[in-house]
Formats: C-alpha cells, sequence, structure tokens
C-alpha cells in the first residue's frame, strides 16, 4: 500500500536579495534562503510523522508546502498518488483542498476577532459548497463543536471571549469541518499552557483514533513530538538529518544533532543534573557551513563532514544523514 | 510561621497585589509569603496568570500601575523595601537585586552598544572609573561566555543572537554584584539547545557570585534541574512550596499533581496524558474558598467554603483542604 503523503525531494527557495537599484549601485550579488533544501518523507494513512528541530530549520515551510501555501521550487508532493502541484492547479482542486487542512501555530492569530465562532468554523463549509441548508450547516457546526469538546451553543460567542487552549480547539473544529483526511499541525500547543496543552493533545489523540486521521506534527518539544508521533524527522538547517520510528529514535539516536537534541532536553525526573552543555549556535542559514551544515557544532567532524555534504542513508530502517555514522565511527 | 527568620535574605510575607479597575478591584496576588535564602535558588513555576510575573515584578518595585502592592511586607537584608520610594529603590535594583527578562531583545536598548549599557550600570552603583567599568565589562562578558568580549563589547544588541544576547542581560544583572537576581522566564524566548546553555550559566554564576535567584517559569523541566525549592503559584496564591525533589516526585497539592502528569514524559509511554479539566479562572470572576475547587477531582464541601491555609505536610508547605483531618470528616 503506498503512503497517503509522498515527499519527494522538496525544496523551497526565498529571494532575499536587495532591492533591485541596491544591486546595481552597491553591486550586491542576488541572495537566497534555502529554507528547505531537498527532503524526502512518507506518511502512511492514519499515522502521525513529526517533525522537530530548532527555530529557522524550515518545519513550518514544509507545512506550507504540503498545504499549498507556498509553491515548492523543486521537488514534489504527492497526495494520495496524485502530484499536488497540478492538482491545486486543476479545475478539481477543491477536491484536494478539502482533503487536507491546517492547524496554526497561534490560536490568537488565525481566528478572525469579528466573526462569530459559528461562522468561523462554517467558513470551509460554505466555501467549499459542501453545505448550502442553513439549518444543516448549523447542526453540522454544532457537531463540529462537541467533537472538540465545546458546547454547541458556544458558537454564538467570539474568539476573545474563549481562553488559548479553547480557541486552539476552535481551530481544531474548523479544520475538521470537510472531513479531511490529512492534517497539518504547525506547532499546535506551543502557545499553550501545559495542563492546556494536554487536553488538546488527548483531543487531537482521540480523533485520530475515530477519524483514522493523519497527521504531520510539527513542534520544537520532543516530549510532545515523542507521546504523538509514529515516525520522526529531525530537520537541521533546511534537511533531514534522521528519520525513525519514534521508539528507534528515542532508544538509538544516530545522528549527533538528534543526540545533542536529547541531551538538552530538562528532565523532571533527574533533578540536579547538568544538561549536557551543546557549544554553538544555528548558522545564519544565509551563509551555511560548507559540507554537513553540523559540522562546526559536532563533536565527530571531520575533514570530510566540512567538506562532502552526506545523504541520507538507510541504516537498519534508520535513515541517517552523517558520514560519522555512515563509516562507523561513532 | 516564622516573623523574623534572620538566615533568609528576602523575605515576603502575606504580599498582596492589587488593580483597581472601573468594575472594581481586582486581586491579582492573595497573601503570597515565601523566604530566599543567601545563594539559594528558588523556583516559581505556575501557568499563564498565575501571578508569577507580577510577584517578580512587585520585588523589584517594577509594578505597572494602576497594579500597586495593598497588603504585606518584603524584607530585603533586613531591611523593609516595600514601602521605599522611587529613588531609593532604584538605587537598590540594579544593586543589591538584578533583574532578567523573558525577551532578550526589548531588555537592552538598541540604540546603544552593548558596551555602553554595561558601563552605564557599572558607573551607576560602583566606585570606578571609566577605564576600571570597561574593564570590569568585558570581563563579565567573558564569565558569560561570549567569544571575545574586547571586539564584540563596541557593538549592538541587533548583532547578537538570541541566545548570546541572553548572555549580555545576565552579565547586566550581575554588573553590581547584586544579592539577589529576579529571572523572568529567561529561557523561554530560546531553542532547546540554546535553552540549556543559558541555565547552566546563569546556575554557574550565581554560585561564583553568591547570588540567590528567583527564577520564574512556567516550565518544570527547567526548575527540575536549577532549582533548590520550588513555589506553585495558582490563580495569585502559593499552593505548594517546598524542596524541588518532594515537590516532583510527591506533590501534595491535586493542582501540582495534575500539573506533574499533564506534562509528557520523556522516559515513559502513556495512551492519554493525564490533564487538568477546565481553565485557570479569571480575576474577576474568583471562586469561592479555594481557587482550585472548581477543577478538583478530590474537592470536599469545605473547598467551596473556606480559603485552605498553607500547612506543613511532610516537607513542603501545601495549601489544601485534603491534608487536614477536621475538614474529611
Amino acid at each position: 500500500m503506498s503512503a497517503l503523503v509522498q515527499v519527494k525531494d522538496l525544496a523551497m527557495r526565498f529571494d532575499v536579495s536587495a532591492p533591485w537599484l541596491n544591486r546595481v549601485l552597491e553591486r550586491k550579488p542576488r541572495q537566497f534562503v534555502h529554507a528547505v533544501d531537498g527532503i524526502s518523507f512518507d506518511i502512511p494513512k492514519g499515522k502521525t510523522l513529526a517533525l522537530v528541530g530548532e527555530s529557522g530549520c524550515g518545519k513550518s515551510t514544509v507545512a506550507r508546502l504540503l498545504v499549498g501555501l507556498y509553491k515548492p521550487s523543486g521537488g514534489s508532493v504527492a497526495f494520495d498518488g496524485r502530484d499536488t502541484r497540478e492538482w491545486f492547479g486543476a479545475k478539481d482542486s477543491l477536491s484536494l483542498r478539502r482533503r487536507l487542512q491546517m492547524i496554526f501555530q497561534d490560536p490568537y492569530a488565525s481566528l478572525n476577532p469579528r466573526w462569530k465562532v459559528a461562522e468561523i468554523v462554517a467558513e470551509p463549509l460554505t466555501e467549499q459548497g459542501l453545505l448550502k441548508e442553513p439549518n444543516a450547516i448549523r447542526a453540522r457546526v454544532a457537531e463540529l463543536l462537541s467533537m472538540v469538546g465545546l458546547n454547541p451553543l458556544d458558537g454564538a460567542k467570539y474568539p476573545h471571549q474563549f481562553s488559548g487552549g479553547q480557541r486552539q480547539r476552535i481551530s481544531i473544529a474548523r479544520a475538521l469541518a470537510t472531513a479531511p483526511e490529512f492534517l497539518v499541525c504547525d506547532e499546535p500547543t506551543s502557545a499553550l499552557d501545559v495542563s492546556v496543552q494536554a487536553q488538546v493533545l488527548n483531543i487531537m489523540k482521540d480523533l485520530q483514533a475515530k477519524q483514522g486521521l493523519t497527521y504531520l506534527f510539527i513542534s520544537h518539544n520532543l516530549a510532545v513530538v515523542r507521546h504523538m508521533a509514529d515516525q520522526i524527522g529531525v530537520m537541521y538547517l533546511g534537511r533531514l538529518v534522521e528519520l525513525a520510528d519514534k521508539a528507534e529514535l528515542f532508544a538509538n539516536p544516530r545522528h549527533p544533532y538528534t543526540r545533542m537534541l536529547l541531551d538538552a532536553i530538562p528532565d523532571i525526573h533527574l533533578t540536579g543534573r547538568d544538561r549536557v552543555a551543546v557549544q554553538g549556535e544555528v548558522p545564519n542559514p544565509l551563509n551555511p557551513p560548507s559540507g554537513c551544515s553540523f559540522h562546526p557544532r559536532c563533536p565527530h567532524a571531520n575533514e570530510r563532514c566540512s567538506q562532502e555534504r552526506p545523504a541520507l542513508q538507510e541504516f537498519k530502517g534508520i535513515r541517517v544523514a552523517c558520514h560519522a555514522v555512515a563509516e562507523g565511527r561513532i | 510561621m516564622t516573623t523574623n527568620n534572620k538566615e533568609a535574605l528576602l523575605q515576603v510575607r502575606e504580599l498582596c497585589v492589587e488593580f483597581p479597575t472601573r468594575h472594581g478591584v481586582l486581586k491579582a496576588l492573595d497573601r503570597v509569603s515565601f523566604d530566599i535564602a543567601p545563594g539559594e535558588i528558588l523556583g516559581v513555576v505556575g501557568e499563564s496568570g498565575a501571578g508569577k510575573s507580577l510577584t517578580g515584578a512587585a520585588l523589584i518595585g517594577l509594578l505597572e500601575p494602576p497594579g500597586r502592592v495593598s497588603g504585606g511586607e518584603i524584607w530585603f537584608e533586613g531591611q523593609r523595601i516595600d514601602n521605599l520610594g522611587p529613588a531609593a529603590m532604584r538605587a537598590l535594583r540594579g544593586k543589591k537585586i538584578g533583574a532578567i527578562f523573558q525577551d532578550p531583545l526589548t531588555s537592552l536598548n538598541p540604540l546603544f552598544t552593548v558596551g555602553q549599557q554595561l558601563i552605564e550600570t557599572i558607573l551607576a552603583h560602583l566606585p570606578l572609573n571609566a577605564a576600571q567599568a570597561r574593564e570590569r565589562a568585558i570581563d563579565l562578558l567573558r564569565q558569560t561566555g561570549i567569544p571575545a568580549p574586547e571586539a564584540r563589547i563596541d557593538q549592538y544588541p541587533h548583532q547578537f543572537s538570541g541566545g548570546m544576547r541572553q548572555r549580555v542581560v545576565i552579565a547586566l544583572a550581575l554588573a553590581a554584584e547584586p544579592k539577589l537576581i529576579v529571572a523572568d522566564e529567561p529561557t523561554t524566548a530560546l531553542d532547546v539547545s540554546i535553552q540549556a546553555q543559558i541555565i547552566q550559566l546563569l546556575k554557574r554564576v550565581c554560585r561564583q557570585h553568591g547570588a540567590a535567584v528567583m527564577l520564574v517559569t512556567h516550565d518544570m523541566g527547567v526548575i527540575a534541574e536549577t532549582c533548590d525549592r520550588v513555589a506553585v503559584m495558582y490563580a495569585g496564591r502559593v499552593v505548594e512550596l517546598g524542596p524541588v525533589q518532594q515537590v516532583i516526585h510527591c506533590p501534595a497539592h491535586p493542582y501540582t499533581i495534575g500539573l506533574m502528569g499533564s506534562i509528557p514524559a520523556m522516559d515513559e509511554d502513556r495512551e492519554r496524558l493525564q490533564q487538568i479539566d477546565g481553565a485557570m479562572p479569571r480575576l474577576n470572576a474568583m471562586p469561592s474558598g479555594c481557587a482550585f475547587h472548581p477543577r478538583c477531582t478530590q474537592a470536599l464541601p469545605r473547598c467551596k467554603e473556606a480559603l485552605p491555609p498553607l500547612i506543613d505536610v511532610g516537607a513542603t508547605r501545601t495549601a489544601c483542604w485534603l491534608h487536614h483531618s477536621e475538614a474529611r470528616a
């Protein structure tokens, strides 16, 4: 069985050049940021793939590429076997758009403050022309609101009358309105407090179990990812450095960056422990290091790492992009 | 409760903060009491709106009007500081009490170099001349792990990355050798790998300088690896206070228990996270009795009626009627 979502060599390049006049007068070159630089993964139906990484590693760009908010500058995304680039432009693009939806990070910014909750949740239904009858729309909105643990009467309120966790449930209800199969969740809980985060994560897991949803779950919090994901992809400066099953990744992380991330997590059960200090910071994506982009921070880097970029290779079910792992040095 | 503990560096007694509004007075902090010993790191943890940052702001006299201290006392090195005038408070703040805020970009002035800001602080509080102050500024930057401090000192904040900026802010807080540092969410704006560096740095330099720290954060992991004791706040009150190990491994208050259960763990797999239903009450709709009772699964009739006092339960102090035998009956 082929995967629901297949991403192959996906790339996104942003033009960040100075304005034309400055380029001419000051002889500045054109500049590009390679926000996503050739990544490939599959997500089987009903499963969750999580992408983790630090700010600026390209996680959110991947999310936006998958739902068609950006057009990829290279590579392809196939949904249910059909290329989405062609599909988004085709006459039947609505049939794709209703099958994939997105939940955004900030529930304060992603809901229109001037609309009532019922209107917000109903928008995808009317926009897609799924339901026309006002009574049917009202019934569906009530159903969606109760699905995420809100009261159907809450539809008459405005977003500002809700707390952060409740607003995030409203955006989940809106995303579920068209009965999608694939949900892209870009840091859905990072703006929430832990006790509320637990409520939202539980709802997302319940919905997945009930409706067989497929998730792309993006987060910088490895503990949350561990709770939600089946497979985990670790990103660094626009590239996938490790892709593995959850259990394998946590039990036996291979890539030095993954190890570093795992070591950096504060653990509430080992009090007084010093975290392994990680040296250095994420380099400027405008001017990434040569070879493996992690080599300036990597304790295992050698000559080859600074010159040759490692490819994602398979080792016993894990895919890792690292010369040291390939050579058996670590 | 001990009223005059000689060993404590800072004593907060029954501190109340309120905000007068058109619709009545909102009580944001309600009888908060705790001590900080010299060199100790006290964590203050809680969700948004619990009053953690407000407690920190009240300590350093930076409450935003119309917020005001409406009751209680704050003692620092045997001196009462909650009734000091603005000038006396300014002399104390920076000299004896340093502050680190969440966002390192907004706590530095973008129009001055890092060196100018450090030197200004040093000259304001220490009897040094300009050359000595610059020397000390470079030394502080070196201690906080900034590479090539001689060159970096003349750069502007925008030339530093987030983690480096937070190091500068820590250097700034340490500039006048304060006895106490109030750190309000110092690592929340940073990535995990940088967070680990900053926490280690904070621990190391505070130990070297013998400074006590009040670390305000919502991240239990940061508390666990950094603090000696922790105060858990809920709806403007301290609900549990005790040694970190104790609070994390055997929490006594139902809110703390729920909070610990809702954190996804790294070392065990659970199908569902334990969740606390509902949300923290708003200040204008505070429930009667214990503010947590509408969300508490074990609430007793007594919880709706009366506010539980903070009492000793084992090694920690907890404000919960469940630990009063007469309330259970």
